[in-house]
C-alpha cells in the first residue's frame, strides 16, 4: 500500500478531524468501508467460522478477516505430532483462499496493533480499517509476568508448543534428539487455560513416544491443580494401563520460574526439577490486542462477553469469542470457539438487520488420545440462563470408564478433525 | 406475546449489568450450527466415519435422537448430546436438516459390488429405502452417498445385536450373504 501523502490526507482527513484525533502518524485506510461492514480479527477456530457464517446468512453485510498469517495450524491433533504420530503438520494446516472465494470474505494478511471503539477503527500493519461491529477472536497470550526467566530466548530451549507451528516442531526434534533414560518436564498452569484435557493428552503422546522409542525413559508432570483438570478418572485409568513407570504425575506443584540456562524449573521458589527436555506450558490470558482494547473482566485475563451475542460487556460494537472470551461454563476449546462463533454470527447479522435476537445453543466436544488408537471425549450442550452460559443438566460427560468406545471414538476423532477444518477452510 | 414476556422476566437480572435485549428461543439453524463442528457445514460430512446430515429427512432424525436419547440406540457420543435436549429441539434439527440439499460424495466405491447392489435393493430394500436411497418411509433414514465406512460401521452393529433392527428390515436382511450386504451398502454409497 503506497500512497502519496495528498491523498493519505484526503484519506484520512475528514474522519480523523472529526474524532478530534492528530492527523500525523495515523495510518492510511487500507480499504473504504461501505454500508455495514464487520471485521473480524484471528483467522483461528473462531474467526474462521464467524466471518464465514455471518456472510452465508447475510451477504449485504462486507466481511473483512484480518489475520498475521497466510495459513493457520491446528493445535487439536498437534499432540498426536508430538507423539510420532503424525509425521509432519500438513493435515492441521488450513489456507484461507478457499474460505475467502466461497462465501466473498476479504481476507487481509496483516497484525492487529489497535483498536479505537470510540471512532470504530482498527489500526494493522498495513492501514487502518473501519468497521461497524468487530469480532476478536485472537486465541491467548502467556501471562510471561507470571513465569520468571521465560522470555522469548528461554522458548527456543524449553518449548511451551501451546500455539501450534514451529514451536510444536521444536518439542518433538527435542524428545527425538533426547537420549534414552532421560526426563521429560512438563508444567501445567492453574486453570482456566486453553483446553483443559490438552496437557494430558499432550503427557499420554509423549508417554507413547518414549514407551516406542526411549523406554527408560520417564516424563514427570508438574501440575499446578490440586488434580488432573479434565477426564481425571480417564487420563489416570488409560496412564495406568498403558504407561505405568513412564509417567509421574504430581498434583499441586505450581512452576513459577525457569532457568533456561540449567534446563531446571521452580516450583513456588521452594523445589527444582532439572529435564532434558522442558516443556512449559506457561499461564494464559486473552490475546494481547484484547487486552489492550480494555476488555478483559476484573480478572484481568478474560473477556466478559453478553451470552447471546458475545458482546463485550467493557466495549460496546466489539464481539470477543473463542479462548479470549469468558462464556461461563463453554471451555476454552475449539469447538467451543466454533460453536461461539455461531451464535456470535447469528446475533451480529440479527442486530445488524434491527431484528429479534436469538436464545444461545452451544456444543462442546473435545477428543484427547490416550494411544495411537484410543482416544476418549468429554461432551457437553449449552444454553443461556439467567444472563449466564450454563451446561444443560443431566447432560454431556465423559466416555465410558472402561474405555469400551476409545477404539471407535480415535476413528471419529479423526473425522471430526476433517470436518471442522473443512468448516473452516470451504 | 407470552414469550416475549417470559423472555424480558428471564432477562431482568442481566438487564441491570448490560443492555441485553430480550431473545427468541433457539431456532433451527442456531441449534443445527452447533452440530456442523462433527458433521459438517449443512450437515455435509467430509470425514469418512462421520455420517452426513444434510437432506436427512426431518422423521429420520427425530427418530435417531430420541432414540439415542433413550440409549436403545447405542452411540459414542450422540447419546450423551441428545440429552441435552427436548422432542421440540429434534423436531427443529430435523426440519433445518431436511431442508438441505443432499451432500455429494466422491468415495471410492467397488464398481462391481455397485452393480450388484444396484440389481439387489429394488427387491430388499426399496420397500422403505426408496429412490436409489435418496428418500426413507417414515422415519427410514437417507443413505445416499452417505459414506461407506459409516454405514458398514452401522451394519456391523445391527448384526451384532447392539443396534436394533427394525423386524421388516431385519426379514429382508436375513436370507443376504454378506457379500449382498456389502455390495448394497456400496450401491447407496454411490449414489449421487
Ligand atoms: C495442544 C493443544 C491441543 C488442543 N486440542 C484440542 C482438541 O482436541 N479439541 C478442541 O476443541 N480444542 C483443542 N485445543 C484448543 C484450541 O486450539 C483452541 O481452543 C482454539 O484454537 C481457540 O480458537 P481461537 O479462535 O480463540 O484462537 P486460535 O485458534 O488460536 O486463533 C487465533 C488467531 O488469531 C490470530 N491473531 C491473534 N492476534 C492477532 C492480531 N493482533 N492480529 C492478527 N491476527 C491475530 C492468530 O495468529 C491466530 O491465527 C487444543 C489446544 C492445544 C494447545
Ligand atoms: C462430537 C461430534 C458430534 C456432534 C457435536 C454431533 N454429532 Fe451426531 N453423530 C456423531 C457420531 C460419532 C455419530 C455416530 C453415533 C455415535 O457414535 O455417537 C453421530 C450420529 C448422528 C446421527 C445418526 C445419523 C445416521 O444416519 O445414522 C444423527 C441423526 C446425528 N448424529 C445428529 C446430530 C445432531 C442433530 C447434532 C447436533 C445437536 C449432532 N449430531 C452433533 C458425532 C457428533
Ligand atoms: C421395512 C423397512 C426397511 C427395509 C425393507 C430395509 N430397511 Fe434399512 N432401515 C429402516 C429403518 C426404519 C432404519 C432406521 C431404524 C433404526 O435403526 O432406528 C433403517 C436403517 C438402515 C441402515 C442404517 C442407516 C443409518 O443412517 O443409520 C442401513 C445401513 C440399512 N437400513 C440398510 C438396509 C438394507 C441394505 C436393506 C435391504 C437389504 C434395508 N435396510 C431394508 C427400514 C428398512
Amino acid at each position: 500500500m503506497t500512497l502519496d501523502r495528498r491523498s493519505f490526507l484526503k484519506l484520512v482527513g475528514a474522519g480523523a478531524g472529526a474524532a478530534g484525533l492528530p492527523m500525523i502518524g495515523r495510518a492510511a485506510e487500507l480499504m473504504p468501508k461501505g454500508a455495514k461492514r464487520v471485521v473480524v480479527v484471528g483467522g483461528g477456530y473462531g474467526g474462521t467460522i464467524a466471518a464465514k457464517y455471518i456472510r452465508m446468512m447475510d451477504k449485504s453485510i462486507e466481511v473483512v478477516m484480518i489475520e498475521r498469517n497466510d495459513h493457520f495450524i491446528s493445535c487439536p491433533f498437534s499432540n498426536l505430532y508430538i507423539g510420532g504420530i503424525l509425521k509432519d503438520l500438513s493435515p492441521l494446516t488450513i489456507k484461507y483462499d478457499k474460505l475467502a472465494a466461497n462465501h466473498g470474505i476479504k481476507v487481509v494478511q496483516a497484525e492487529v496493533t489497535a483498536i479505537d471503539p470510540a471512532a470504530k477503527v482498527v489500526t494493522t500493519s498495513k492501514g487502518t480499517v473501519s468497521y461497524d461491529r468487530l469480532v476478536l477472536s485472537p486465541g491467548i497470550d502467556f501471562r510471561l509476568e507470571d513465569m520468571k526467566g521465560y522470555d522469548a530466548a528461554a522458548m527456543e530451549i524449553m518449548p511451551h508448543a501451546w500455539k501450534a507451528g514451529p514451536q510444536t516442531v521444536l518439542l518433538r526434534k527435542q524428545l527425538e534428539a533426547m537420549k534414552d533414560g532421560g526426563t521429560v518436564v512438563l508444567s501445567v498452569p492453574l486453570s482456566p487455560f486453553r483446553c483443559p484435557p490438552g496437557p494430558y493428552e499432550r503427557t499420554s503422546m509423549i508417554a507413547h513416544y518414549l514407551k516406542a522409542h526411549k523406554p527408560k525413559s520417564k516424563i514427570v508432570v508438574l501440575d499446578a491443580n490440586p488434580a488432573i483438570a479434565s477426564k481425571g478418572p480417564l487420563f489416570t485409568k488409560g496412564w495406568k494401563d498403558n504407561y505405568a513407570g513412564i509417567i509421574d504425575y504430581r498434583p499441586a506443584k505450581k512452576v513459577t520460574e525457569v532457568d533456561a540456562g540449567k534446563m531446571t524449573v521452580l516450583i513456588e521458589g521452594l523445589e527444582d526439577v532439572k529435564g532434558d527436555v522442558v516443556n512449559v506450558i506457561p499461564p494464559q490470558r486473552a490475546g494481547q490486542i484484547a487486552v489492550a482494547a480494555g476488555l478483559v473482566g476484573d480478572d484481568k485475563n478474560w473477556c466478559p462477553v453478553n451470552p447471546n451475542t458475545f458482546e463485550s460487556t467493557k466495549q460496546a460494537g466489539i464481539h470477543v469469542i473463542g479462548d479470549a472470551s469468558n462464556a461461563g461454563a463453554m471451555p476454552k476449546s475449539g469447538y467451543s470457539a466454533n460453536s461461539e462463533a455461531k451464535i456470535c454470527a447469528t446475533n451480529i447479522v440479527a442486530l445488524m438487520n434491527g431484528k429479534e435476537l436469538t436464545d444461545m445453543s452451544g456444543i462442546n466436544t473435545c477428543y484427547s488420545y490416550i494411544t495411537d488408537k484410543e482416544a476418549v471425549s468429554v461432551a457437553a450442550v449449552y444454553a443461556a440462563k439467567d444472563g449466564k452460559i450454563v451446561a444443560v443438566p443431566n447432560s454431556g460427560g465423559v466416555s465410558p470408564a472402561d474405555f469400551s468406545a476409545a477404539k471407535m471414538e480415535a476413528i471419529f476423532a479423526e473425522s471430526w478433525l476433517k470436518n471442522i477444518l473443512t468448516e473452516m477452510s470451504t | 406475546m407470552t414469550m416475549k414476556l417470559k423472555g424480558w422476566a428471564l432477562a431482568g437480572s442481566v438487564l441491570a449489568m448490560s443492555a441485553v435485549a430480550h431473545a427468541a428461543p433457539p431456532s433451527p439453524t442456531m441449534l443445527a450450527n452447533a452440530c456442523a463442528g462433527c458433521h459438517g457445514t449443512n450437515g455435509g460430512s467430509a470425514g469418512p466415519t462421520m455420517p452426513s446430515l444434510s437432506s436427512q429427512s426431518k422423521a429420520a432424525v427425530v427418530d435417531a435422537m430420541k432414540k439415542f436419547k433413550s440409549g436403545e440406540r447405542p452411540s459414542t457420543v450422540m447419546g450423551r448430546l441428545a440429552k441435552g435436549y427436548t422432542d421440540s429441539d429434534f423436531e427443529a434439527m430435523g426440519e433445518f436438516f431436511s431442508k438441505q440439499k443432499l451432500h455429494v460424495t466422491s468415495q471410492q466405491v467397488d464398481a462391481a459390488k455397485v452393480k450388484k447392489g444396484a440389481s439387489l435393493q429394488e427387491e430388499h430394500c426399496n420397500r422403505c429405502h426408496n429412490e436409489d436411497g435418496r428418500e426413507g418411509k417414515d422415519e427410514t433414514p437417507v443413505m445416499a452417498s452417505q459414506w461407506l465406512p459409516y454405514l458398514q460401521m452401522q451394519m456391523e452393529l445391527y448384526q451384532s445385536g447392539k443396534r436394533k433392527m427394525p423386524e421388516k428390515m431385519a426379514e429382508k436382511v436375513k436370507p443376504l450373504s454378506a457379500g449382498d450386504i456389502d455390495a448394497l451398502l456400496h450401491f447407496y454409497a454411490s449414489v449421487k
